[in-house]
């Protein structure tokens, strides 16, 4: 799926203001969260936002995704606007989404509603549990799990829908560290293996260097695009070497960091 | 051998501490009586209220009234919880139900049910009815209440993941909504129950005349104290084994979860 995102914006209407200027964003006030935002996502591509914490990486990625509306300018999906949400479109969230009264394998049933023959369905679920490495706990009900193999689940319940795109907002941020690197690498694999968009929110700048084909900064509110930097080397990458590393420095230094800290 | 003591003292010496607080209720009932040399009128004795029982059982009217008043709870509480669920959970997710329906049920929920007794024997005569018709609206109100506000409490998180996949109607409610709000309407269900249980001995006392309630009232109309305390701590054991067999509900995966998410 092709996205293109044109002219952008996005106000919140304050409460106070809230009746008077219904829909439009009343003149004076800090509400604009994103300005101006222009961007190209290719099919098929692995894209990562990355950009300060409130400048509005969680409102656009619900705009792409028809959750919200924008204010003005428009998201074109495969050259059509997008309006309601679509069960082709499916969202990890950051915070926990297994349900925790069902069981892995329940979890992940709840993905795999459109497939009405129900050996394959079964057969389907399990050939997913066993995709993100949970064979053996399909019986297990989320609180039985780790951080990492509950966020495994949640892809194997996101995966079996076959999703267009599939949006991930900050979706290893609650785990340690090594559970992240882990992760990261199977994302990698995932992305190889299906044929589907990724759009992934970061706040960690060598994850998105790491995952994305496309990398995106952002600035802090009202947030505009400050860097779309294409990455076009093949994986396990290196960010050590060059120009990775050029790379890696330059993306700290827009952000406002040093990156020898 | 070395168990932690936290075992010792948690584990294996809880029921032994809970017979030692009865021990201790029976000792204080006993010597208090002996003590203040009260008369069997006032107050019978653990021995009086023991032969009391052993000739109510005998008789068979012990568990006759037991099960009469266990009959109209258990009818009046399943229908109230069939009619009140299904409503908390629809008033919950559809807001202009709620603003109809909710300002009615605040309204009748503070008046007694033991106020509807003239209503309930006008309506439907002598007998069980007007009895599961008290505890039915015993239980309806707060049920309803308990309800809607485990809807209310659905982790935001929980209802966009279902929008995601997509889950609409029956079921969005029996494999969100129902579980999400179930550990709520389990601790209603709790609360209920005893409040039904304390209503329909005071029910059985005007409405009735079979029943614990009417057995007390019988009792003391024929001056048998010894009959009326019998007659009290089988109400009180009967209670004690209704809440233990609700909370087996807890244990459901359903409710489960709750007490358990990190
Ligand atoms: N529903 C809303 N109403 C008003 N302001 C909002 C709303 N949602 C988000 N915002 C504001 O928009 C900004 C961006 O939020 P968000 O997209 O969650 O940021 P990020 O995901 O980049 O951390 C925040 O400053 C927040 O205060
Ligand atoms: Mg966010």
């Amino acid at each position: 799926m092709k996205i293109v995102v044109q002219d952008l914006n996005k106000c919140f209407l304050e409460r106070r203001h809230s009746i008077r200027f219904l829909g439009q964003c009343p003149p004076g006030t800090e509400c604009r969260v994103l300005k101006d935002l222009n961007f190209c996502i290719e099919p098929g591509s692995f894209t990562c936002f990355i950009g300060p914490s409130g400048c509005g990486k969680s409102t656009l990625m619900r705009i792409i995704a028809g959750f919200d509306s924008a204010s003005s300018g428009k998201v074109l999906i495969d050259g059509e606007e997008c309006s309601a949400p679509s069960s082709r479109h499916v969202f990890v969230f950051q915070e926990d989404g297994l349900f925790p009264w069902l069981t892995v394998w329940q979890n992940v049933a709840i993905g795999a509603r459109h497939i009405h023959d129900h050996e394959e369905r079964a057969e389907q679920i399990m050939e997913y549990i066993d995709l993100v490495g949970l064979a053996g706990f399909e019986g297990h009900y989320p609180h039985q799990l780790s951080g990492g193999m509950r966020r495994r689940a949640e892809v194997a319940r996101a995966l079996i829908v076959e999703p267009d795109i599939l949006f991930m907002d900050e979706p290893f941020g609650a785990l340690d560290f090594v559970t992240r690197l882990q992760m990261r690498e199977e994302m990698v694999n995932v992305h190889t293996m299906f044929d589907m968009t990724i759009l992934f929110i970061t706040h960690d700048i060598d994850e998105a260097l790491q995952l994305g084909d496309q990398v995106i900064v952002f600035s802090d509110r009202p947030s505009t695009v400050k860097a779309d930097i294409k990455l076009d080397f093949p994986h396990p990458r290196d960010l050590g070497a060059e120009p990775l590393a050029r790379i890696r420095r330059e993306v700290y230094y827009l952000m406002g960091l040093h990156p020898a800290l | 051998m070395c168990l932690p003591a936290g075992f010792i003292w948690g584990g294996v010496m809880r029921p032994v501490k809970s017979l030692l607080g009865f021990a201790l209720f029976l000792a204080l009932w006993y010597g208090a009586r002996k003590l203040l040399d009260v008369p069997v009128y006032m107050l019978p004795g653990p021995s009086d209220v023991a032969r009391a029982l052993k000739e109510m059982a005998e008789s068979g009217q012990l568990f006759e009234s037991a099960v009469a008043s266990l009959y109209r709870v258990t009818w009046g509480f399943y229908l109230a919880v069939a009619v009140s669920v299904p409503l908390g959970l629809v008033m919950g997710r559809i807001r202009w139900v709620s603003d109809i329906v909710n300002p009615v049920i605040q309204f009748l929920r503070p008046i007694s049910p033991l106020a509807w007794i003239p209503i309930a024997l006008m309506w439907f005569g002598i007998g069980d009815k007007p009895a599961v018709f008290l505890i039915f609206l015993s239980a309806f109100f707060p049920m309803v209440v308990f309800t809607v506000s485990g809807v209310a409490g659905i982790r935001e998180t929980y209802l966009r993941v279902a929008d995601n996949f997509g889950l609409r109607g029956l079921d969005l409610y029996m494999k969100v909504i129902l579980p999400a709000a179930m550990p709520e309407i389990v601790v209603g269900l709790r609360i209920t129950l005893g409040t039904a249980w304390l209503v329909i001995v005071a029910a059985e006392m005007i409405a009735v005349k079979s029943g614990l309630g009417y057995l007390i009232i019988d009792a003391r109309n024929s001056l048998r104290m010894d009959k009326v305390v019998a007659g009290m701590l089988i109400i009180g054991v009967i209670g004690l084994v209704l809440d233990h067999l609700i909370r087996l509900l807890e244990r459901l995966p359903w409710v489960e979860w709750s007490t358990r998410r990190q």
